[in-house]
């Protein structure tokens, strides 16, 4: 049975991985023991389909860092991802010169900090940085959860479920009003952290036939999604539309069995 | 009830007096803000470690703040006003505009009087993200299992006690890396990562009295331990954590009644 937990969508997206995923597999370092030599450099351990890990590949792009991905297989952990994340063995995790860091939303506030002469993230004054951190939390904590049940519920229980993922998406709608991003003019903390919507929800409205962002309920937030899938970090990162539709076709198909 | 709140407010108005004259240096640094009354007000409710963590916090920092005691089981005009999303405490309020969760707070706090030692977050940024990550752990581990611990909530009390004593192994490990052998999680200083985890020590001690079972065991974990008498002994924790024997008090008198009751706090 699902249950609610920190880093959700990893959770929940990735946790059923069918056998198409395994076939298109390119793992780039499973490391088979032996002594490990001083890293240098940045790695993302990651999984190609994860919202959570996209988020560290947008931060790092903005900040201009170059960075080796691993493409995890959830089902098979590298010995390497579960080493630096022994706490939640969960992907992302981000390795700094061989110092490993893991949660998508501290990670990009490390980025932020280690490369503080680069793009900002974060906003500047304490108040705004309040302000973003806590409608990250909700995206996280409320959102997600009521995104879910969307993805898997039909007839006229999957109403009710859209109608309270549009509730809770109007609240966060909210942040963006009179603002072209979350960020303001540019895009900051928050779209980095609630970006995923713009290109995992439409595919999830496709695989369940619901519409959830239209511009009917979520104006802002729609106008947002084009805005946000502009943006040339976002647009270099993006998995394939027809992989990742697959995917989750074959994920629903699995957790309505 | 009512009594119990106005000592509070009473004795945490006579340790700010005390603590004024303690953080004197850190007024004369403060140029441009008034000393008006209401310029920081809490919205809280003593018993609710996320209200203490952002009491210690304002202690530490040495700012005037007026606590706004949130009846149980009764949301003010004021809390609903403030934190419309969550209608939860605590909330901040610095000039009336309103901070929410108390773990940005505590951040919001350490940002907006920087000017105010100690910094509770180390400089380095991967301090900071291991600070970060083991106070996100912390609230991940700790209040569900002690809701069940205090009979607040329903549950497997054993398993709960079992997620707690785990947890507090992991965080005698994350001890000694982030406070280097130190004194506390944060150093010489009482941190970020302190106040998060110190925060719950209240609880941890009375639902140890509560339901008869050992957590913070000094054979199993002897670094917190030490620790969790040194933070608790800790003047600007002194004032914002009442003694044991209160919290035992309180379980007593409202966790079967907040059990039925939605209450939360965060």
């Amino acid at each position: 049975p699902w249950k609610a937990m920190h880093d959700p969508a990893t959770q929940i997206w990735t946790s059923f991985i069918a056998h198409e995923q395994k076939r298109d597999q390119h793992q780039s370092s499973k490391q088979h023991g032996g002594p490990t030599m001083a890293e240098k450099g940045v790695k993302v351990f990651g999984m190609w389909a994860s919202p959570m890990a996209i988020r560290v590949e947008w931060a790092l792009r903005l900040k201009g860092v170059g960075y080796e991905y691993v493409d995890e297989d959830l089902a098979s952990k590298s010995d390497a991802l579960l080493r630096h994340n022994p706490v939640t063995k969960k992907v992302p995790v981000l390795v700094h010169d061989g110092k490993p860091i893991a949660e998508s939303t501290i990670i990009v506030e490390y980025i932020d900090e280690a490369w503080k002469d680069g793009y900002p993230i974060m906003p500047a004054d304490p108040y705004d940085r309040a302000q973003a951190r806590f409608w990250a939390r909700f995206a996280d904590d409320k959102c997600n959860a009521a995104i879910f049940p969307v993805f898997t519920a039909t007839g006229e229980a999957q109403r009710e479920v859209v109608r309270e993922a549009q509730r809770c998406l109007k609240t966060l709608e909210k942040a963006l009003e009179g603002k072209k991003f979350f960020g303001g003019d540019a895009v900051g903390y928050l779209d980095v952290v609630v970006g995923w919507y713009a290109y995992w929800l439409p595919i999830i409205e496709e695989v369940s036939g619901a519409d959830v962002v239209t511009d009917e309920e979520l104006p802002l937030m729609k106008a947002w999604f084009g805005r946000f899938l502009a943006v040339d970090v976002v647009k270099e990162t993006l998995p394939p539309r027809d992989k990742l539709l697959a995917l989750n076709k074959a994920r629903r198909e699995q957790l309505s069995a | 009830l009512q009594s119990t709140s106005y000592r509070h407010i009473a004795s945490a108005q006579s340790s700010m007096q005390k603590h004024h004259t303690i953080w004197k240096k850190n007024r004369q640094n403060m140029s441009s803000e008034k000393q008006e009354t209401a310029a920081v007000r809490v919205l809280g409710r003593w018993p609710s470690p996320f209200v203490i963590r952002v009491l210690i916090v304002l202690g530490l920092k040495g700012v005037d703040h007026e606590l706004v005691e949130e009846a149980v089981g009764n949301k003010s005009e004021l809390l609903l006003a403030s934190n419309p999303v969550h209608k939860m405490i605590p909330v901040l309020l610095h000039h009336g505009r309103p901070i929410s969760e108390s773990l940005i707070i505590v951040q919001y706090v350490d940002e907006a009087w920087a000017s105010h030692a100690p910094a509770l977050l180390p400089s380095d940024p991967y301090a900071r993200a291991a600070e970060r990550f083991w106070a996100h752990y912390v609230d991940d581990k700790f209040p569900t299992a002690i809701r069940v611990l205090r009979g607040r909530l329903d549950g497997d009390k054993d398993e709960a006690a079992a997620q707690v004593c785990a947890a507090l192994q992991r965080l005698e490990v994350a001890f000694v890396e982030c406070g280097q052998g130190k004194d506390y999680f944060g150093g010489d200083n009482v941190g970020y990562l302190d106040i998060a985890l110190g925060s719950h020590l209240g609880w941890v001690r009375a639902v140890e009295r509560i339901a008869e079972i050992r957590l913070l065991d000094a054979a199993k974990v002897p670094k917190l331990a030490a620790w969790a008498d040194r933070f608790c002994a800790h003047p600007a924790v002194a004032d914002a954590m009442p003694d044991v024997d209160r919290f035992v008090e309180f379980s007593l008198k409202n966790d079967g009644a907040l059990k039925a009751a939605s209450a939360n706090s965060k």
